[in-house]
Protein backbone atom coordinates (compact mmCIF):
# COMPACT_ATOMS: atom_id res chain seq x y z
CA UNK A 1 0.00 0.00 0.00
CA UNK A 2 2.47 2.66 1.00
CA UNK A 3 5.39 2.75 -1.17
CA UNK A 4 8.89 1.56 0.66
CA UNK A 5 10.88 3.96 -2.01
CA UNK A 6 8.80 7.21 0.36
CA UNK A 7 9.23 9.21 3.03
CA UNK A 8 6.14 10.57 5.10
CA UNK A 9 5.04 13.01 7.36
CA UNK A 10 3.07 13.14 10.56
CA UNK A 11 0.72 15.32 8.68
CA UNK A 12 0.23 12.55 5.71
CA UNK A 13 2.44 13.65 3.22
CA UNK A 14 4.32 11.73 1.17
CA UNK A 15 7.65 12.70 -0.86
CA UNK A 16 9.71 10.62 -3.40
CA UNK A 17 13.35 11.23 -3.88
CA UNK A 18 14.82 11.25 -7.89
CA UNK A 19 17.83 13.10 -8.77
CA UNK A 20 18.10 15.63 -5.82
CA UNK A 21 14.23 16.53 -7.09
CA UNK A 22 11.47 15.55 -4.30
CA UNK A 23 8.12 14.23 -5.52
CA UNK A 24 5.04 15.64 -2.85
CA UNK A 25 1.56 14.46 -2.57
CA UNK A 26 -0.90 13.42 -0.09
CA UNK A 27 -1.01 9.76 1.20
CA UNK A 28 -3.89 7.51 0.54
CA UNK A 29 -4.61 7.69 4.27
CA UNK A 30 -5.11 11.71 3.80
CA UNK A 31 -7.86 11.28 0.81
CA UNK A 32 -9.52 8.54 3.05
CA UNK A 33 -10.16 10.78 5.83
CA UNK A 34 -10.95 13.63 3.68
CA UNK A 35 -13.21 12.40 1.33
CA UNK A 36 -14.38 13.57 -2.31
CA UNK A 37 -11.92 16.07 -3.17
CA UNK A 38 -13.30 19.09 -4.96
CA UNK A 39 -10.40 21.70 -4.93
CA UNK A 40 -6.65 21.84 -4.72
CA UNK A 41 -4.99 25.19 -4.24
CA UNK A 42 -1.03 25.08 -5.02
CA UNK A 43 1.65 27.56 -5.12
CA UNK A 44 3.66 29.16 -8.07
CA UNK A 45 6.74 27.87 -9.23
CA UNK A 46 9.57 28.94 -7.63
CA UNK A 47 8.28 29.61 -4.50
CA UNK A 48 10.71 28.62 -1.79
CA UNK A 49 9.29 26.20 0.94
CA UNK A 50 10.97 25.41 4.82
CA UNK A 51 9.86 22.30 6.25
CA UNK A 52 6.78 22.09 8.19
CA UNK A 53 5.32 25.17 5.92
CA UNK A 54 2.22 25.15 4.60
CA UNK A 55 2.10 25.76 1.01
CA UNK A 56 -1.27 24.58 -0.27
CA UNK A 57 -4.54 23.29 0.45
CA UNK A 58 -7.00 20.60 -0.28
CA UNK A 59 -10.66 21.07 -0.66
CA UNK A 60 -13.09 17.84 -0.14
CA UNK A 61 -16.54 17.87 0.76
CA UNK A 62 -15.99 17.99 4.13
CA UNK A 63 -12.76 20.04 5.13
CA UNK A 64 -10.20 22.03 4.04
CA UNK A 65 -6.88 20.85 4.93
CA UNK A 66 -3.57 22.60 4.63
CA UNK A 67 -0.88 20.77 2.57
CA UNK A 68 2.69 20.89 4.73
CA UNK A 69 5.89 20.53 3.36
CA UNK A 70 8.04 17.06 4.25
CA UNK A 71 11.55 19.28 3.67
CA UNK A 72 13.09 22.50 2.79
CA UNK A 73 13.28 23.56 -0.93
CA UNK A 74 11.98 25.67 -4.02
CA UNK A 75 9.19 24.63 -5.94
CA UNK A 76 9.88 23.44 -9.43
CA UNK A 77 6.45 22.33 -10.91
CA UNK A 78 3.26 22.05 -9.40
CA UNK A 79 0.39 19.07 -10.83
CA UNK A 80 -1.51 21.51 -13.03
CA UNK A 81 -4.23 18.79 -14.26
CA UNK A 82 -5.74 18.51 -10.78
CA UNK A 83 -7.09 22.33 -11.00
CA UNK A 84 -9.92 20.35 -13.88
CA UNK A 85 -9.40 16.87 -11.66
CA UNK A 86 -8.91 16.99 -8.31
CA UNK A 87 -10.66 13.77 -8.15
CA UNK A 88 -7.43 12.34 -9.15
CA UNK A 89 -6.44 12.64 -5.27
CA UNK A 90 -8.92 10.03 -4.48
CA UNK A 91 -7.79 7.86 -7.09
CA UNK A 92 -4.75 7.66 -7.32
CA UNK A 93 -2.82 9.98 -4.18
CA UNK A 94 0.24 8.33 -4.33
CA UNK A 95 1.25 8.36 -8.46
CA UNK A 96 -0.91 10.25 -10.79
CA UNK A 97 -2.09 12.97 -7.95
CA UNK A 98 1.64 13.98 -6.82
CA UNK A 99 1.49 18.07 -5.75
CA UNK A 100 4.35 19.58 -6.53
CA UNK A 101 8.34 18.96 -7.04
CA UNK A 102 10.81 20.51 -4.78
CA UNK A 103 14.45 21.25 -5.80
CA UNK A 104 15.89 20.14 -2.20
CA UNK A 105 17.26 22.28 -0.04
CA UNK A 106 18.90 20.51 2.60
CA UNK A 107 18.53 16.25 2.30
CA UNK A 108 19.63 15.82 5.75
CA UNK A 109 15.83 16.67 6.49
CA UNK A 110 14.80 13.38 4.80
CA UNK A 111 16.31 11.54 7.87
CA UNK A 112 13.94 13.25 9.88
CA UNK A 113 10.67 11.37 8.20
CA UNK A 114 9.34 8.10 8.82
CA UNK A 115 10.16 4.82 6.06
CA UNK A 116 6.84 3.03 5.22
CA UNK A 117 6.67 0.61 8.12
CA UNK A 118 6.85 3.69 10.65
CA UNK A 119 3.91 4.94 8.54
CA UNK A 120 1.79 1.75 8.46
CA UNK A 121 2.38 2.05 12.56
CA UNK A 122 2.12 5.43 12.85
CA UNK A 123 -1.23 5.20 10.94
CA UNK A 124 -2.32 1.90 12.79
CA UNK A 125 -2.49 3.48 16.37
CA UNK A 126 -4.48 6.93 15.12
CA UNK A 127 -6.75 4.39 13.61
CA UNK A 128 -7.01 2.46 17.15
CA UNK A 129 -7.38 5.98 18.47
CA UNK A 130 -10.47 6.75 16.41
CA UNK A 131 -11.74 3.41 17.29
CA UNK A 132 -11.59 4.21 21.24
CA UNK B 1 -33.05 29.82 25.39
CA UNK B 2 -34.96 31.99 27.95
CA UNK B 3 -33.32 34.93 28.80
CA UNK B 4 -33.47 35.16 32.54
CA UNK B 5 -31.06 36.27 34.69
CA UNK B 6 -29.66 33.78 37.55
CA UNK B 7 -31.40 33.92 41.25
CA UNK B 8 -28.63 34.25 44.02
CA UNK B 9 -28.89 30.38 44.81
CA UNK B 10 -28.04 29.77 41.36
CA UNK B 11 -25.04 31.92 41.43
CA UNK B 12 -23.70 30.46 44.76
CA UNK B 13 -24.00 26.90 43.10
CA UNK B 14 -22.07 28.20 40.37
CA UNK B 15 -19.27 29.48 42.94
CA UNK B 16 -19.31 26.55 44.58
CA UNK B 17 -18.90 24.68 41.25
CA UNK B 18 -15.66 26.48 40.34
CA UNK B 19 -14.62 27.18 43.77
CA UNK B 20 -14.74 30.30 44.84
CA UNK B 21 -17.02 31.97 47.42
CA UNK B 22 -17.59 35.03 46.44
CA UNK B 23 -18.44 37.35 43.19
CA UNK B 24 -15.75 39.23 44.86
CA UNK B 25 -13.28 36.17 44.88
CA UNK B 26 -13.74 35.38 41.76
CA UNK B 27 -13.02 39.31 40.08
CA UNK B 28 -9.72 39.54 41.98
CA UNK B 29 -7.68 39.43 39.23
CA UNK B 30 -9.09 42.49 37.49
CA UNK B 31 -6.87 45.45 39.01
CA UNK B 32 -8.90 47.83 41.65
CA UNK B 33 -8.06 50.73 39.03
CA UNK B 34 -10.27 49.10 36.77
CA UNK B 35 -13.12 48.17 38.61
CA UNK B 36 -16.47 50.12 38.76
CA UNK B 37 -16.86 50.48 42.50
CA UNK B 38 -20.27 51.71 42.45
CA UNK B 39 -23.82 50.75 40.78
CA UNK B 40 -24.32 51.54 37.12
CA UNK B 41 -26.02 55.31 36.67
CA UNK B 42 -28.98 53.78 35.61
CA UNK B 43 -32.83 54.17 36.19
CA UNK B 44 -34.78 52.01 38.63
CA UNK B 45 -37.62 49.30 37.63
CA UNK B 46 -40.28 50.88 35.75
CA UNK B 47 -43.87 49.78 35.70
CA UNK B 48 -45.14 48.99 32.03
CA UNK B 49 -47.49 52.17 32.27
CA UNK B 50 -44.15 54.56 33.21
CA UNK B 51 -41.85 52.50 30.62
CA UNK B 52 -44.42 53.40 27.75
CA UNK B 53 -44.73 57.31 28.95
CA UNK B 54 -41.16 57.45 29.29
CA UNK B 55 -41.04 55.95 25.50
CA UNK B 56 -43.27 58.24 24.20
CA UNK B 57 -41.75 61.23 26.01
CA UNK B 58 -38.89 60.46 24.12
CA UNK B 59 -40.55 59.91 20.76
CA UNK B 60 -42.04 63.29 20.80
CA UNK B 61 -38.34 64.78 20.86
CA UNK B 62 -38.03 64.21 17.46
CA UNK B 63 -38.05 66.03 15.45
CA UNK B 64 -40.61 66.69 12.50
CA UNK B 65 -41.56 68.31 9.48
CA UNK B 66 -37.49 68.65 7.55
CA UNK B 67 -36.70 68.63 4.39
CA UNK B 68 -33.36 66.73 4.43
CA UNK B 69 -30.57 67.05 1.35
CA UNK B 70 -28.48 64.93 2.73
CA UNK B 71 -26.89 61.44 1.40
CA UNK B 72 -23.16 60.22 1.15
CA UNK B 73 -23.34 57.20 1.73
CA UNK B 74 -27.26 56.97 3.36
CA UNK B 75 -30.27 57.53 1.39
CA UNK B 76 -33.70 58.51 1.95
CA UNK B 77 -36.18 55.85 -0.45
CA UNK B 78 -39.63 54.77 -0.57
CA UNK B 79 -40.34 51.47 1.36
CA UNK B 80 -42.89 49.62 1.13
CA UNK B 81 -44.80 48.81 4.26
CA UNK B 82 -45.40 44.66 2.69
CA UNK B 83 -41.39 44.75 3.30
CA UNK B 84 -41.97 45.25 7.07
CA UNK B 85 -44.52 42.31 7.07
CA UNK B 86 -42.90 40.27 5.58
CA UNK B 87 -39.87 39.97 7.06
CA UNK B 88 -41.24 40.43 11.07
CA UNK B 89 -42.86 36.60 10.28
CA UNK B 90 -41.02 34.89 13.30
CA UNK B 91 -39.45 32.22 10.53
CA UNK B 92 -37.80 34.87 9.47
CA UNK B 93 -37.14 37.18 12.07
CA UNK B 94 -35.55 35.08 14.81
CA UNK B 95 -34.24 32.34 11.94
CA UNK B 96 -30.26 31.26 12.81
CA UNK B 97 -27.49 30.61 10.26
CA UNK B 98 -28.94 28.33 8.13
CA UNK B 99 -26.22 25.60 9.04
CA UNK B 100 -28.96 23.16 8.71
CA UNK B 101 -30.43 22.51 5.04
CA UNK B 102 -33.34 20.41 5.83
CA UNK B 103 -35.07 22.86 8.28
CA UNK B 104 -34.15 26.21 6.56
CA UNK B 105 -35.09 25.97 2.95
CA UNK B 106 -37.20 29.19 3.44
CA UNK B 107 -33.92 31.43 4.51
CA UNK B 108 -31.53 29.42 2.04
CA UNK B 109 -33.36 30.13 -1.04
CA UNK B 110 -34.41 33.84 0.33
CA UNK B 111 -30.62 34.15 0.66
CA UNK B 112 -30.31 32.66 -2.72
CA UNK B 113 -32.42 34.95 -4.42
CA UNK B 114 -31.22 38.08 -3.03
CA UNK B 115 -27.47 36.67 -4.12
CA UNK B 116 -28.81 35.68 -8.17
CA UNK B 117 -30.57 39.95 -7.53
CA UNK B 118 -26.91 41.10 -6.66
CA UNK B 119 -25.36 39.25 -9.21
CA UNK B 120 -28.24 40.59 -12.34
CA UNK B 121 -27.58 43.75 -10.83
CA UNK B 122 -23.86 44.08 -11.07
CA UNK B 123 -22.91 42.15 -13.71
CA UNK B 124 -21.23 40.01 -11.32
CA UNK B 125 -21.34 35.92 -12.00
CA UNK B 126 -21.28 35.12 -7.93
CA UNK B 127 -22.44 37.24 -4.96
CA UNK B 128 -22.03 36.32 -1.09
CA UNK B 129 -24.96 35.93 1.06
CA UNK B 130 -24.08 39.51 2.12
CA UNK B 131 -21.34 41.35 4.78
CA UNK B 132 -22.01 43.70 7.48
CA UNK B 133 -21.87 46.86 5.38
CA UNK B 134 -20.97 48.34 1.95
CA UNK B 135 -17.55 49.42 4.12
CA UNK B 136 -16.68 46.12 5.43
CA UNK B 137 -17.79 44.48 2.09
CA UNK B 138 -14.97 47.08 0.26
CA UNK B 139 -12.49 46.01 2.72
CA UNK B 140 -13.04 42.30 2.32
CA UNK B 141 -12.64 43.13 -1.37
CA UNK B 142 -9.21 44.49 -0.93
CA UNK B 143 -8.21 41.70 1.19
CA UNK B 144 -9.45 39.10 -1.30
CA UNK B 145 -7.71 40.63 -3.66
CA UNK B 146 -4.16 40.83 -1.64
CA UNK B 147 -4.63 36.92 -1.36
CA UNK B 148 -5.62 36.69 -4.57
CA UNK B 149 -2.73 38.26 -6.32
CA UNK B 150 -0.09 38.05 -3.04
CA UNK B 151 0.59 41.20 -3.68
CA UNK B 152 0.19 44.04 -0.60
CA UNK B 153 -0.86 47.60 -2.25
CA UNK B 154 -4.16 49.26 -2.95
CA UNK B 155 -3.99 52.00 -4.43
CA UNK B 156 -7.65 54.06 -3.68
CA UNK B 157 -9.64 57.18 -5.82
CA UNK B 158 -9.41 60.23 -3.05
CA UNK B 159 -13.32 59.92 -4.04
CA UNK B 160 -14.17 56.44 -2.04
CA UNK B 161 -16.07 57.43 0.63
CA UNK B 162 -13.83 58.97 3.47
CA UNK B 163 -15.68 56.92 6.11
CA UNK B 164 -14.75 53.62 3.84
CA UNK B 165 -11.14 54.58 3.43
CA UNK B 166 -11.19 54.55 7.79
CA UNK B 167 -12.26 51.70 8.15
CA UNK B 168 -9.89 50.20 5.02
CA UNK B 169 -7.14 52.01 6.74
CA UNK B 170 -7.98 50.21 10.06
CA UNK B 171 -7.85 46.60 8.63
CA UNK B 172 -4.85 47.47 6.96
CA UNK B 173 -2.54 48.55 9.57
CA UNK B 174 -2.62 44.47 10.72
CA UNK B 175 -2.14 42.31 7.69
CA UNK B 176 0.46 44.35 5.91
CA UNK B 177 -1.39 45.77 2.94
CA UNK B 178 0.13 49.30 1.95
CA UNK B 179 -2.49 52.18 0.90
CA UNK B 180 -1.76 54.73 -1.56
CA UNK B 181 -4.06 57.36 -2.51
CA UNK B 182 -4.61 58.99 -6.42
CA UNK B 183 -6.58 62.48 -6.61
CA UNK B 184 -9.45 63.31 -8.77
CA UNK B 185 -9.73 66.11 -11.04
CA UNK B 186 -12.03 69.05 -11.74
CA UNK B 187 -14.53 66.46 -13.29
CA UNK B 188 -14.83 64.90 -10.18
CA UNK B 189 -13.59 61.62 -11.84
CA UNK B 190 -9.96 60.02 -10.69
CA UNK B 191 -6.82 61.17 -11.87
CA UNK B 192 -6.72 58.27 -14.92
CA UNK B 193 -3.25 59.73 -16.07
CA UNK B 194 -1.94 59.73 -12.17
CA UNK B 195 -3.70 56.30 -12.02
CA UNK B 196 -1.64 54.75 -14.70
CA UNK B 197 1.90 55.85 -13.23
CA UNK B 198 1.01 54.90 -9.24
CA UNK B 199 0.20 51.00 -10.60
CA UNK B 200 2.95 48.68 -10.05
CA UNK B 201 4.03 45.15 -10.00
CA UNK B 202 2.98 45.94 -6.39
CA UNK B 203 -0.93 46.92 -6.61
CA UNK B 204 -3.15 44.25 -5.54
CA UNK B 205 -6.18 46.04 -5.91
CA UNK B 206 -7.32 49.55 -7.79
CA UNK B 207 -10.21 50.90 -5.00
CA UNK B 208 -12.39 53.39 -6.66
CA UNK B 209 -16.38 53.95 -6.11
CA UNK B 210 -19.14 54.89 -8.76
CA UNK B 211 -20.71 56.80 -8.59
CA UNK B 212 -18.39 58.31 -6.58
CA UNK B 213 -18.10 60.73 -3.15
CA UNK B 214 -19.30 63.38 -5.45
CA UNK B 215 -21.69 61.22 -6.75
CA UNK B 216 -19.58 61.25 -10.12
CA UNK B 217 -19.61 58.41 -12.14
CA UNK B 218 -16.60 56.66 -13.04
CA UNK B 219 -15.36 55.59 -16.37
CA UNK B 220 -15.37 51.86 -14.93
CA UNK B 221 -13.86 49.84 -18.50
CA UNK B 222 -10.60 52.58 -18.72
CA UNK B 223 -10.00 51.66 -15.29
CA UNK B 224 -10.18 48.35 -15.34
CA UNK B 225 -7.95 48.56 -18.74
CA UNK B 226 -5.29 50.53 -16.06
CA UNK B 227 -5.32 47.92 -13.51
CA UNK B 228 -5.78 44.68 -15.55
CA UNK B 229 -2.07 46.30 -17.41
CA UNK B 230 -0.47 45.44 -14.50
CA UNK B 231 -2.28 42.64 -13.19
CA UNK B 232 -4.02 44.26 -10.59
CA UNK B 233 -7.51 43.68 -9.87
CA UNK B 234 -10.34 46.56 -9.94
CA UNK B 235 -12.51 46.68 -6.84
CA UNK B 236 -15.56 48.93 -7.56
CA UNK B 237 -17.81 50.29 -4.32
CA UNK B 238 -21.29 50.77 -4.79
CA UNK B 239 -22.88 53.16 -1.91
CA UNK B 240 -25.96 54.33 -3.71
CA UNK B 241 -27.66 50.87 -5.27
CA UNK B 242 -30.23 52.59 -6.99
CA UNK B 243 -27.95 54.14 -9.38
CA UNK B 244 -27.78 50.71 -10.82
CA UNK B 245 -31.19 51.11 -11.92
CA UNK B 246 -29.81 53.03 -14.94
CA UNK B 247 -26.21 53.17 -14.14
CA UNK B 248 -24.75 50.48 -16.38
CA UNK B 249 -23.33 47.46 -14.30
CA UNK B 250 -19.72 47.80 -13.57
CA UNK B 251 -19.13 44.44 -15.13
CA UNK B 252 -15.49 45.23 -15.84
CA UNK B 253 -14.87 44.96 -12.47
CA UNK B 254 -13.17 42.24 -10.58
CA UNK B 255 -14.65 42.71 -6.93
CA UNK B 256 -18.07 44.81 -6.76
CA UNK B 257 -18.91 45.85 -2.75
CA UNK B 258 -21.77 47.53 -2.60
CA UNK B 259 -24.06 49.43 0.68
CA UNK B 260 -27.76 47.76 -0.21
CA UNK B 261 -29.20 50.19 2.05
CA UNK B 262 -31.47 51.69 -0.72
CA UNK B 263 -32.95 48.51 -1.52
CA UNK B 264 -35.51 49.16 1.70
CA UNK B 265 -33.70 49.60 4.79
CA UNK B 266 -34.19 52.42 6.18
CA UNK B 267 -31.68 55.08 7.53
CA UNK B 268 -32.26 54.77 11.58
CA UNK B 269 -28.80 56.11 13.45
CA UNK B 270 -26.69 54.33 10.83
CA UNK B 271 -27.97 50.65 10.44
CA UNK B 272 -28.74 47.90 10.41
CA UNK B 273 -27.37 47.90 6.67
CA UNK B 274 -26.44 45.10 3.80
CA UNK B 275 -23.06 44.78 2.22
CA UNK B 276 -22.54 42.67 -0.82
CA UNK B 277 -19.75 41.45 -2.21
CA UNK B 278 -20.34 40.33 -6.05
CA UNK B 279 -17.17 38.63 -8.20
CA UNK B 280 -16.01 36.32 -11.07
CA UNK B 281 -16.52 33.06 -10.22
CA UNK B 282 -13.03 31.70 -10.68
CA UNK B 283 -12.62 33.97 -7.13
CA UNK B 284 -15.37 32.64 -5.45
CA UNK B 285 -12.75 30.66 -3.25
CA UNK B 286 -11.24 33.75 -1.97
CA UNK B 287 -14.69 35.54 -1.45
CA UNK B 288 -15.26 35.90 2.55
CA UNK B 289 -18.32 34.67 3.81
CA UNK B 290 -21.44 32.35 3.20
CA UNK B 291 -22.66 31.32 -0.08
CA UNK B 292 -26.12 29.79 -0.78
CA UNK B 293 -26.22 27.20 -3.43
CA UNK B 294 -28.82 25.44 -5.35
CA UNK B 295 -29.03 21.76 -5.63
CA UNK B 296 -31.22 18.61 -5.90
CA UNK B 297 -32.06 15.85 -2.78
CA UNK B 298 -31.70 12.56 -2.82
CA UNK B 299 -34.99 12.39 -4.85
CA UNK B 300 -34.17 14.79 -7.31
CA UNK B 301 -36.12 17.72 -5.68
CA UNK B 302 -34.75 21.30 -5.85
CA UNK B 303 -33.30 22.25 -2.77
CA UNK B 304 -30.70 24.78 -1.00
CA UNK B 305 -27.86 24.42 0.62
CA UNK B 306 -25.17 26.42 2.21
CA UNK B 307 -21.90 26.19 -0.59
CA UNK B 308 -17.97 26.83 0.29
CA UNK B 309 -19.26 26.36 3.77
CA UNK B 310 -15.46 24.56 4.44
CA UNK B 311 -13.48 28.10 4.28
CA UNK B 312 -15.83 29.24 7.22
CA UNK B 313 -14.78 30.02 10.48
CA UNK B 314 -16.95 27.51 12.06
CA UNK B 315 -15.14 24.71 10.34
CA UNK B 316 -11.57 26.43 9.80
CA UNK B 317 -11.42 28.52 13.00
CA UNK B 318 -8.20 31.04 11.97
CA UNK B 319 -8.04 29.79 8.91
CA UNK B 320 -11.07 31.08 7.63
CA UNK B 321 -11.33 33.39 4.55
CA UNK B 322 -12.81 36.08 6.93
CA UNK B 323 -13.51 36.15 10.82
CA UNK B 324 -15.37 38.85 10.01
CA UNK B 325 -18.15 38.26 7.23
CA UNK B 326 -21.34 39.08 9.92
CA UNK B 327 -24.06 38.16 7.32
CA UNK B 328 -27.05 40.21 7.46
CA UNK B 329 -29.91 37.68 6.79
CA UNK B 330 -32.87 40.07 7.40
CA UNK B 331 -31.43 42.58 6.04
CA UNK B 332 -30.60 40.97 2.83
CA UNK B 333 -34.52 39.90 2.90
CA UNK B 334 -35.37 43.27 2.59
CA UNK B 335 -33.65 44.14 -0.33
CA UNK B 336 -34.00 40.97 -1.97
CA UNK B 337 -37.88 41.64 -1.33
CA UNK B 338 -37.99 45.42 -1.98
CA UNK B 339 -36.57 44.21 -4.87
CA UNK B 340 -39.04 42.02 -6.26
CA UNK B 341 -42.02 44.61 -5.58
CA UNK B 342 -40.33 47.00 -7.89
CA UNK B 343 -39.31 44.66 -10.26
CA UNK B 344 -36.86 45.56 -13.33
CA UNK B 345 -38.99 47.89 -14.87
CA UNK B 346 -39.85 50.01 -10.93
CA UNK B 347 -35.95 50.16 -10.37
CA UNK B 348 -35.25 51.74 -13.52
CA UNK B 349 -38.19 54.37 -13.42
CA UNK B 350 -37.04 55.34 -9.51
CA UNK B 351 -33.63 55.94 -11.00
CA UNK B 352 -34.82 57.89 -13.25
CA UNK B 353 -36.71 59.72 -10.69
CA UNK B 354 -33.53 60.06 -8.80
CA UNK B 355 -31.60 61.34 -11.78
CA UNK B 356 -34.47 64.11 -12.82
CA UNK B 357 -34.61 65.41 -9.66
CA UNK B 358 -31.34 65.69 -8.96
CA UNK B 359 -30.76 67.60 -12.24
CA UNK B 360 -33.64 69.71 -11.77
CA UNK B 361 -32.41 70.85 -8.18
CA UNK B 362 -28.42 71.04 -9.57
CA UNK B 363 -30.45 73.67 -12.60
CA UNK B 364 -32.26 75.62 -9.33
CA UNK B 365 -29.38 76.34 -7.31
CA UNK B 366 -27.06 77.08 -10.33
CA UNK B 367 -29.42 79.71 -10.88
CA UNK B 368 -28.22 81.32 -7.79
CA UNK B 369 -25.31 84.51 -8.00
CA UNK B 370 -22.54 82.93 -6.55
CA UNK B 371 -23.38 79.05 -6.35
CA UNK B 372 -22.09 76.65 -9.20
CA UNK B 373 -21.22 73.05 -9.91
CA UNK B 374 -17.92 72.02 -8.49
CA UNK B 375 -17.53 69.19 -10.60
CA UNK B 376 -18.00 68.86 -14.27
CA UNK B 377 -18.89 64.97 -14.54
CA UNK B 378 -21.93 63.02 -14.98
CA UNK B 379 -23.76 62.49 -12.17
CA UNK B 380 -26.84 60.52 -11.09
CA UNK B 381 -28.33 61.95 -7.58
CA UNK B 382 -25.74 63.78 -6.05
CA UNK B 383 -23.94 66.86 -6.59
CA UNK B 384 -21.27 69.14 -4.98
CA UNK B 385 -21.74 72.84 -4.88
CA UNK B 386 -19.25 75.39 -4.29
CA UNK B 387 -21.27 78.40 -2.10
CA UNK B 388 -19.43 81.85 -1.72
CA UNK B 389 -19.35 81.30 1.52
CA UNK B 390 -19.23 78.31 4.17
CA UNK B 391 -21.21 75.55 4.39
CA UNK B 392 -21.61 75.04 7.70
CA UNK B 393 -22.94 79.22 8.42
CA UNK B 394 -25.44 78.50 5.58
CA UNK B 395 -26.99 74.81 6.87
CA UNK B 396 -27.48 76.51 10.46
CA UNK B 397 -29.89 79.58 8.49
CA UNK B 398 -31.46 76.82 6.63
CA UNK B 399 -32.28 75.12 9.58
CA UNK B 400 -34.29 77.97 10.48
CA UNK B 401 -36.59 77.08 7.46
CA UNK B 402 -36.70 73.34 8.80
CA UNK B 403 -34.48 72.49 5.71
CA UNK B 404 -31.73 70.11 6.10
CA UNK B 405 -28.86 71.78 3.79
CA UNK B 406 -25.76 69.85 2.54
CA UNK B 407 -22.90 68.41 3.33
CA UNK B 408 -20.41 70.30 4.17
CA UNK B 409 -16.75 68.53 2.44
CA UNK B 410 -14.30 70.43 4.58
CA UNK B 411 -14.36 68.18 6.97
CA UNK B 412 -13.63 64.97 4.96
CA UNK B 413 -11.71 67.35 2.43
CA UNK B 414 -9.72 70.74 3.83
CA UNK B 415 -9.10 71.31 0.03
CA UNK B 416 -12.91 71.35 -0.41
CA UNK B 417 -13.98 74.70 1.94
CA UNK B 418 -17.68 75.69 0.97
CA UNK B 419 -18.15 72.80 -1.20
CA UNK B 420 -21.55 70.88 0.11
CA UNK B 421 -23.01 67.49 -1.26
CA UNK B 422 -26.81 67.73 -2.24
CA UNK B 423 -28.55 64.69 -2.06
CA UNK B 424 -31.92 64.94 -3.99
CA UNK B 425 -34.42 61.66 -4.25
CA UNK B 426 -37.42 60.46 -5.35
CA UNK B 427 -38.77 61.36 -1.79
CA UNK B 428 -37.66 64.66 -2.12
CA UNK B 429 -40.72 66.79 -3.39
CA UNK B 430 -40.41 69.57 -6.39
CA UNK B 431 -41.90 71.95 -4.27
CA UNK B 432 -39.42 71.57 -1.37
CA UNK B 433 -36.08 72.02 -4.10
CA UNK B 434 -38.08 74.42 -4.98
CA UNK B 435 -37.89 75.74 -1.44
CA UNK B 436 -34.47 74.90 -1.15
CA UNK B 437 -33.15 77.44 -3.83
CA UNK B 438 -35.33 80.42 -2.23
CA UNK B 439 -34.37 79.72 1.18
CA UNK B 440 -30.44 79.28 -0.03
CA UNK B 441 -31.36 82.59 -1.99
CA UNK B 442 -32.28 84.44 0.78
CA UNK B 443 -29.55 83.65 3.18
CA UNK B 444 -26.84 84.58 0.33
CA UNK B 445 -28.22 87.89 -0.39
CA UNK B 446 -27.86 88.65 3.25
CA UNK B 447 -24.59 90.21 4.33
CA UNK B 448 -22.58 88.24 6.22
Amino acid sequence: MYPSNYRYTKEHEWIRIENGIGTVGITDYAQHELGDVVFVELPKAGAKLSAGQSFGTVESVKAVSEIYSPVSGEVLETNTSLANEPEKINKDPHGAAWLIKLKIANAAELNTLMDAAAYQTYISEKQKEAAH
Amino acid sequence: MRYLPKSPSERQQMLAAIGVRSMEELFTSIPAAHRLNRPLNLLGPLSEMEIIDYFRARAAENSCGYTSFLGAGVYNHLRSVVTDALIQRGEFLTSYTPYQPEISQGTLQAIFEFQTLMCQLTGQEVANASMWDGSTALTEAVLMAQRLTGRHQAIVARSLHPEYRDVLATYARNVSLEIDEVAYTPTGQIDAAALRTAVNDATAAVVVQSPNFFGVLEQVPELAEIAHAKQALLVVAITEAVSLGIVRPPAEADIVAMEGQSFGLAPSYGGPFVGVIATREKFVRQMPGRLTGQTTDHAGRRGFVLTLATREQHIRREKATSNICTNQALCALAAAIHLCLLGKEGLKELAQQNLAKARFAAAELAKIPGVQRAFSGPSFNEFVVELPRSVKMVNADLLQDKIIGPLPLSGFYPELSKRGLVCVTETTPRAEIERLAASLRQILDRPV
